[in-house]
């Protein structure tokens, strides 16, 4: 399993040729308590950088980009009832998408873990 | 170059995040989070640094009389130690800004918004020619807010119990007016530099949480008090703003102020649009630029504010709306990322005023 990183602050673990999504530590500390999320169903395809979800903290709405070209496997539809839940550990238990990856040429574009931490540095 | 206030060493202190506002640099936030800065607010007693604002006094003759040519709030009739919300009037009744005047005996003192300073003192010595107006840069501005503030602050100044909503009282050289824009009681406490950071401490020893711009927000959302720049401009007029509480019937009759003919025929005859509470159906929040649609999709009107409630656990927001549209009740729909969102317009405030009167 390997994670890659995007410019806008989501991850992506990569199993074969599925995956799992989700935004960063250093983004849910820049949003702060998240009040709402919205995320789309399993089955829902999509292009790298599509709008796939949305998250809103008390202070700012975010949209959630697609890292690249896939298919919604399973929604965390724990964190559409109780978003709060996103902050408790948004590089764990609080991902977003379960996804298929269908595209994976576009993961060498993204960032590893030592890039992801010197631009947030 | 952002500006600091005198209490920028205790923010960094305390974990502030900081970020620009209104050429200052100020705390949005504590460690402790919004909800919980907003929650101390409304349950307890909250801090928060307003030094940003611009105090600022009127000296010379009868000054409340000279002020009320710019404005149309009911000043001549202010008794020393009242304070009075107004709003600088544009000639075609919109809002250059809104502030508050207090008798301060032999002058006025007056606060405005730091975004508005500048223009502010411009009006006012265009307007008062024969008077000084003068700024005062060595003064810190604290608002302390909350059911708890009454005792926290008579702990340090005895004399505060006395006060009522809107009353004002100088201390030795720092002024305690109890007022505020959270909808709680409260303080706002103008005292010298040099004594600021001492009386932050003093007053967070006491029990009042340091609170942010962030909570600031949300506080004066849920009592559905306008923030210049945001839900009040020069565009939109007191009536349509729903301030007219603060014209008196005299200044109406008068029509004796700037942009009277359409103020006081808004007052009178009702205004085309006014400024309403929105809450939606579902829980996405409707922010600021949200456009609102009928419920045939014509879009009527946006929302000027925004977000969450922490006290309503529920998305709130503020805009203008034409008046067959502006009753509580009203169905009406947000448009947001492309799709309507049903939402409702309801009678402001969002949260219950509790002001010590």
């Amino acid at each position: 399993m390997i994670t890659y990183y995007t410019e806008d602050h989501e991850w992506i673990t990569v199993d074969g040729d599925m995956a799992t999504i989700g935004i960063t530590n250093h983004a849910a500390e820049q949003l702060g308590e998240v009040v709402f999320v919205e995320l789309q169903g399993a089955g829902e395809t999509f292009a790298k950088g599509d709008e796939i979800g949305v998250v809103e903290s008390v202070k700012a709405a975010s949209d959630i980009y697609a890292p690249v070209a896939g298919e919604i496997v399973e929604a965390n539809e724990a964190l559409v009832d109780t978003p709060a839940e996103l902050n408790e550990d948004p590089e764990g238990t609080s991902w977003l998408y379960k996804i298929k990856v269908t595209a994976s040429g576009e993961l060498a574009e993204l960032m590893d873990e030592d890039a992801y931490k010197a631009l947030i540095d | 170059m952002l500006k600091k206030t005198p209490l920028y060493d205790l923010h960094v202190e305390l974990g502030a995040k900081l970020v620009p506002f209104a050429g200052w640099e100020m705390p949005v936030q504590y460690p402790a989070g919004i909800m919980a800065e907003h929650g101390a607010c409304r349950e307890g007693a909250a801090l928060f640094d307003v030094s940003h604002m611009c105090q600022l006094t009127i000296a010379g003759s009868d000054p409340a009389a000279a002020m009320e040519a710019l404005c149309p709030g009911g000043l001549i009739t202010l008794k020393p130690g009242a304070a009075r919300y107004t709003q600088l009037t544009t000639l075609k009744g919109g809002i250059y800004d809104d502030l508050i005047v207090t008798n301060a005996g032999d002058h006025l003192f007056v606060v405005v918004n730091a975004s508005m300073a500048e223009q502010d003192l411009e009006i006012m010595r265009a307007g008062l020619p024969d008077h000084t107006v003068n700024p005062l840069t060595d003064r810190a501005l604290l608002a302390v807010q909350g059911p708890r503030v009454g005792d926290i602050v008579a702990g340090i100044f005895p004399q505060a119990a006395a006060l009522r909503f809107m009353q004002s009282q100088m201390v030795g050289a720092t002024r305690l007016s109890r007022l505020g824009y959270t909808g709680e009681d409260g303080f706002e406490i103008s005292v010298p530099i040099e004594d600021a950071e001492t009386l932050a401490r003093n007053l967070i020893d006491a029990g009042a949480e340091p609170a942010g711009l962030g909570a600031r927000d949300t506080l004066r959302m849920e009592a559905g008090l306008p923030l210049y720049g945001n839900d009040i401009d020069q565009t939109t007029s007191p009536i349509e703003a729903g301030l007219g509480f603060s014209i008196p019937k005299r200044r109406r009759e008068a029509a004796d102020f700037p942009g009277a003919d359409r103020i006081v025929a808004e007052a009178s005859n009702g205004p085309g649009r006014s400024l309403v509470g929105l809450r939606p159906d579902g829980r996405a929040p409707a922010r600021a630029g949200t456009e609102i649609a009928a419920p045939d999709g014509a879009v009527i009107g946006t929302v000027t504010s925004g977000g969450f409630s922490p006290t309503l656990q529920a998305p709130i927001s503020l805009g203008y709306v034409p008046a067959e549209y502006a009753a509580p009740g009203t169905p009406l729909n947000f448009i947001l990322r492309g799709k309507a969102a049903p939402a409702r317009v309801v009678a402001l405030p969002f949260v219950p005023h509790r002001y010590l009167r």
